[in-house]
């Protein structure tokens, strides 16, 4: 027993080593986390846009139009590295895509935005992160994916990958918006 | 043939250390004097053979010898001779070397500045250093070759990454790479401790200076790369909670524990296997530091090698070190006791707060930095963890840790009677909140709690901490340097509290578009565009904004931002036009050119930024004060005779 505890350092370090081991030699695919939230109805949201405060847009204003919720901030490594992806996406298709800026500054988010593209169609800012957590959003980024009754069909938790954005997003697409406009 | 020499220098200093370890550990635990006596011979002649190694592969950079693959690969014809030095450690083969080069200092240090330790105590302590440069010599030769040879030599080479063409960064990484380095001191030392079995209060007197010396160079280091990122970023972040700067902050913050663990140890023998475990950790954290920014695990702006194999390489000597080591901790550890008890007041309980929230302020900054590795190991999901989660949970160990220093620096060993020092206490206390509540309500407008506490707090921990000087000086009582020193880092501590505070709730800063002679105003100071022009380096091109800054109508300065744009890479880096006032930085960057004259700019007013630097600057000196303490020095005196009768009995 009083050995155990001098064990436990030992233990630690092993299981942080599995995890190094396993991420060097780990190829990075994404999966799906199961939500509670898919299938149901998206939580209410509304939000400012982020270079027009005064106005906002919200769940109840997309009732009736398939679209696309990406959660992000101008912190975010993984997002960045999704960013290309999502300007593929974007000019490849004509859904509309909503980026959420979480728990960011609007001048680093605008700074990003002009740096690497914009693949958003409009841009939210929650600064305060409430809608977030409506969201259930654990770390960016997260996108979701909401049908015109306002059904969230599908949700990916971390970076969405260009197979990702073939068979879980466009497949699940009526056609016209899964190309992009002529 | 230089470059050859340089490899074969390299491959006797591998040979060298692995003597150096095995005369160190088995002349140790076998008793032969003679291997014992070799080991020193051995750091003589390992040191030797790096700085060979490392002088060679400086001259082909200052000779532009472009047919060594790094050389060509990090400096061109074009670069500054400064730019040229500093390239040795602008990539991941150069750290490396780098990294050997001030191990075999430190060791050589260890060497000639410990004549008072027993014998086989120092052997063992030399042999566990050797066994660390063994390993990093030998991925260096199988992964990482400096000296590797292009065939055909480059006509030109690629330059150096333009990021690290600044004074700022010619001398962070080897000022960090010093304190990293340093910890595998302490590592040795812990680690000489348990191959002999024994530990007692001698043992933690000899640690402590080396280990001091160790924190008060992290300190620096990080410091200089925070003062780096805040004016070459180009939009004034001085910390970003990147999985490298963590990765060099969590060495830092067990490193903090471990100097204060170690004061319990040498002052009452207690916390003796605790020490230990930090000191295994301490250093643990910095190689794995290393491993996060050269394997490419985690994604970050700093990580300029993604090889697996190396990576594979640095996993597994990590197993072999540190677990090696907590195993050794797990067999000896329970073999240490320590009797002596203490009271709830006593500075052992405050110091074993200290160490618990500095602990825990580390591992929530290891589980944000791992967070997006396990969740894909897991879950298989890419995902990323930013200051909305560091910030609010390293706050929420940071203000009990900073409550608790203000009052336990008053407390006495064992009994910890405060009783004559509460009025001070509350005094300071009392002054301190007046003054922060002032200068928030007051000085800078808007009522937050949190500036209020921050203030409030710092000011409580440097009143507190001059108490006993001044105390001291009033009754014509000695100063020892140790003291000062713990009062001067304490400062320093208050002095960032103030400093973050200050810039964390009262920067105000905005993005503006400015054309020729128009003004914008930026918390209460009026930017103007007089002007841009082109301007030519030795290595880059740049556009030069002249911008007016005047407030109420008078001229203050004219700050000069630039935009570089480098030739070889075609890479851009912003410097920042930064001018202090009183301690406030009046900060413009240069953003994108929007045509027709006008620029995109981001402008920027700091408040107290300048003791952001100014308070690790007091930290670094209170341990450096702390560290030439007589006692260190008389020990030594004392020490050398007894220890020269025991080597000559062994």
């Amino acid at each position: 027993m009083k050995l155990g505890r001098f064990l436990i350092p030992l233990g630690v370090f092993a299981l942080l080593v599995l995890f190094l081991a396993v991420g060097l030699n780990h190829s990075r695919e994404v999966g799906v986390l199961k939500s509670p939230l898919v299938n149901h109805d998206i939580p209410q949201w509304e939000l400012p846009l982020l270079n027009d405060p005064q106005h906002r847009l919200g769940s109840q204003a997309l009732k009736g139009q398939w679209y696309v919720l990406n959660v992000w901030g101008s912190w975010c490594p993984a997002c960045r590295q999704e960013h290309p992806v999502l300007l593929k996406a974007r000019a490849s298709s004509s859904v509309r895509i909503i980026g959420v800026d979480w728990k960011d500054d609007d001048a680093d988010a605008n700074e990003w935005l002009t740096k690497l593209g914009n693949p958003y169609t409009d841009v939210v800012s929650d600064r305060a992160g409430d809608t977030a957590i409506n969201l259930g959003v654990a770390a960016a980024p997260e996108t979701f994916l909401v049908n015109p009754e306002g059904v969230i069909v599908y949700k990916q938790v971390g970076e969405v990958t260009p197979r990702d954005w073939q068979n879980e997003f466009l497949g699940r697409l009526p056609p016209e918006l899964a190309r992009s406009a002529p | 043939m230089l470059p050859e020499l340089g490899h074969f220098a390299l491959v006797l200093a591998l040979l060298l250390s692995g003597l150096q370890a095995f005369f160190g550990i088995a002349g140790a635990a076998f008793g032969r004097s003679r291997w014992v006596a070799a080991t020193s011979s051995a750091v003589a002649g390992q040191i030797i053979m790096v700085a060979t190694a490392v002088g060679l592969l400086v001259y082909a950079f200052v000779t532009y010898d472009f047919s060594v693959l790094y050389v060509a690969q990090n400096s061109n014809s074009a670069l500054p001779l400064l730019y040229r030095v500093a390239a040795l450690w602008g990539a991941h083969e150069g750290s490396l070397l780098l990294w050997i080069f001030l191990l075999a200092l430190w060791t050589l240090a260890v060497a000639l500045g410990t004549r008072s330790l027993p014998q086989r105590f120092k052997a063992r302590v030399l042999g566990v250093l050797g066994l660390l440069s063994f390993g990093f010599l030998l991925f260096t030769l199988a992964t990482s070759d400096p000296f590797r040879r292009l065939m055909p030599a480059a006509p030109d080479g690629r330059d150096l990454n333009p990021l690290l063409q600044d004074p700022g960064l010619a001398v962070h990484p080897p000022v960090l790479y010093t304190g990293y380095v340093g910890l595998a001191v302490a590592f040795a030392f812990a680690c000489g401790a348990m191959l002999e079995g024994r530990m007692d209060q001698d043992w933690a007197r000899w640690t402590r200076p080396w280990t001091t010396a160790a924190w008060a160079f992290l300190t620096c280091g990080i410091t200089l790369g925070s003062w780096w990122s805040y004016y070459t970023l180009g939009w004034g972040g001085y910390w970003e909670w990147d999985p490298v700067e963590n990765a060099s902050f969590m060495p830092w913050l067990v490193a903090t524990a471990l100097i204060h663990s170690l004061a319990v140890t040498e002052k009452r023998g207690l916390f003796k296997s605790w020490t230990l475990l930090l000191a295994i950790i301490g250093f643990s954290l910095s190689l794995m530091g290393t491993f996060l920014v050269r394997s490419g695990v985690l994604v970050s702006v700093h990580s300029f090698a993604a090889d697996p194999t190396r990576g594979r390489f640095i996993l597994a000597f990590l197993g072999l070190v540190i677990g090696g080591a907590l195993t050794l901790y797990a067999w000896r550890a329970p073999l240490l006791k320590s009797n002596a008890g203490f009271e709830l007041t006593a500075r052992e309980s405050f110091l074993l707060f200290n160490n618990i929230l500095l602990v825990v302020a580390c591992a929530t900054v290891l589980g944000g930095t791992l967070a997006p590795l396990i969740a894909d190991t897991l879950g298989q999901t890419a995902l990323s963890v930013g200051p909305p989660y560091f910030r609010p949970t390293f706050l929420l160990a940071m203000i009990p840790l900073l409550a608790l220093l203000a009052v336990g620096v008053h407390a006495g060993w064992k009994r910890g009677n405060l009783d004559h020092r509460t009025r001070g206490i509350l005094l300071t206390l009392v002054v301190a909140l007046v003054l922060g509540g002032a200068v928030v309500l007051g000085a800078f407008g808007g009522r937050h709690w949190l500036a209020v506490t921050g203030m409030t707090l710092g000011g409580w921990i440097i009143l507190s901490s001059l108490l006993d000087p001044i105390d001291r000086l009033r009754r014509s009582l000695s100063l020892p340097r140790a003291v000062l020193g713990m009062a001067v880092a304490h400062i320093g501590v208050g002095v960032i509290v103030l400093a973050l505070t200050g810039v964390e709730s009262y920067t105000t800063e905005r993005d503006i578009a400015l054309g020729a002679n128009e003004t914008a105003r930026v918390g209460g100071y009026d930017f103007t565009l007089a002007g841009t022009q082109p301007v030519e380096g030795p290595n880059y091109s740049a556009t030069r904004a002249t911008v007016l800054v005047s407030r109420d109508g008078a001229l203050i300065t004219t700050l000069y931002p630039e935009l570089r744009r480098f030739w070889v890479q075609q890479q851009e880096r912003k410097v920042a036009g930064i001018y202090n006032r009183r301690g406030t930085d009046l900060f413009i960057a240069l953003g994108d050119d929007l045509g027709a004259g006008r620029w995109s700019m981001r402008a920027q007013i700091r408040p107290m930024i300048t003791w952001l630097w100014l308070g690790p600057i007091l930290m670094a000196l209170g341990g450096l004060l702390a560290l030439t303490d007589r006692r260190y020095h008389l020990a030594r005196r004392e020490a050398t005779a007894p220890a020269a009768a025991a080597g000559e009995r062994a």
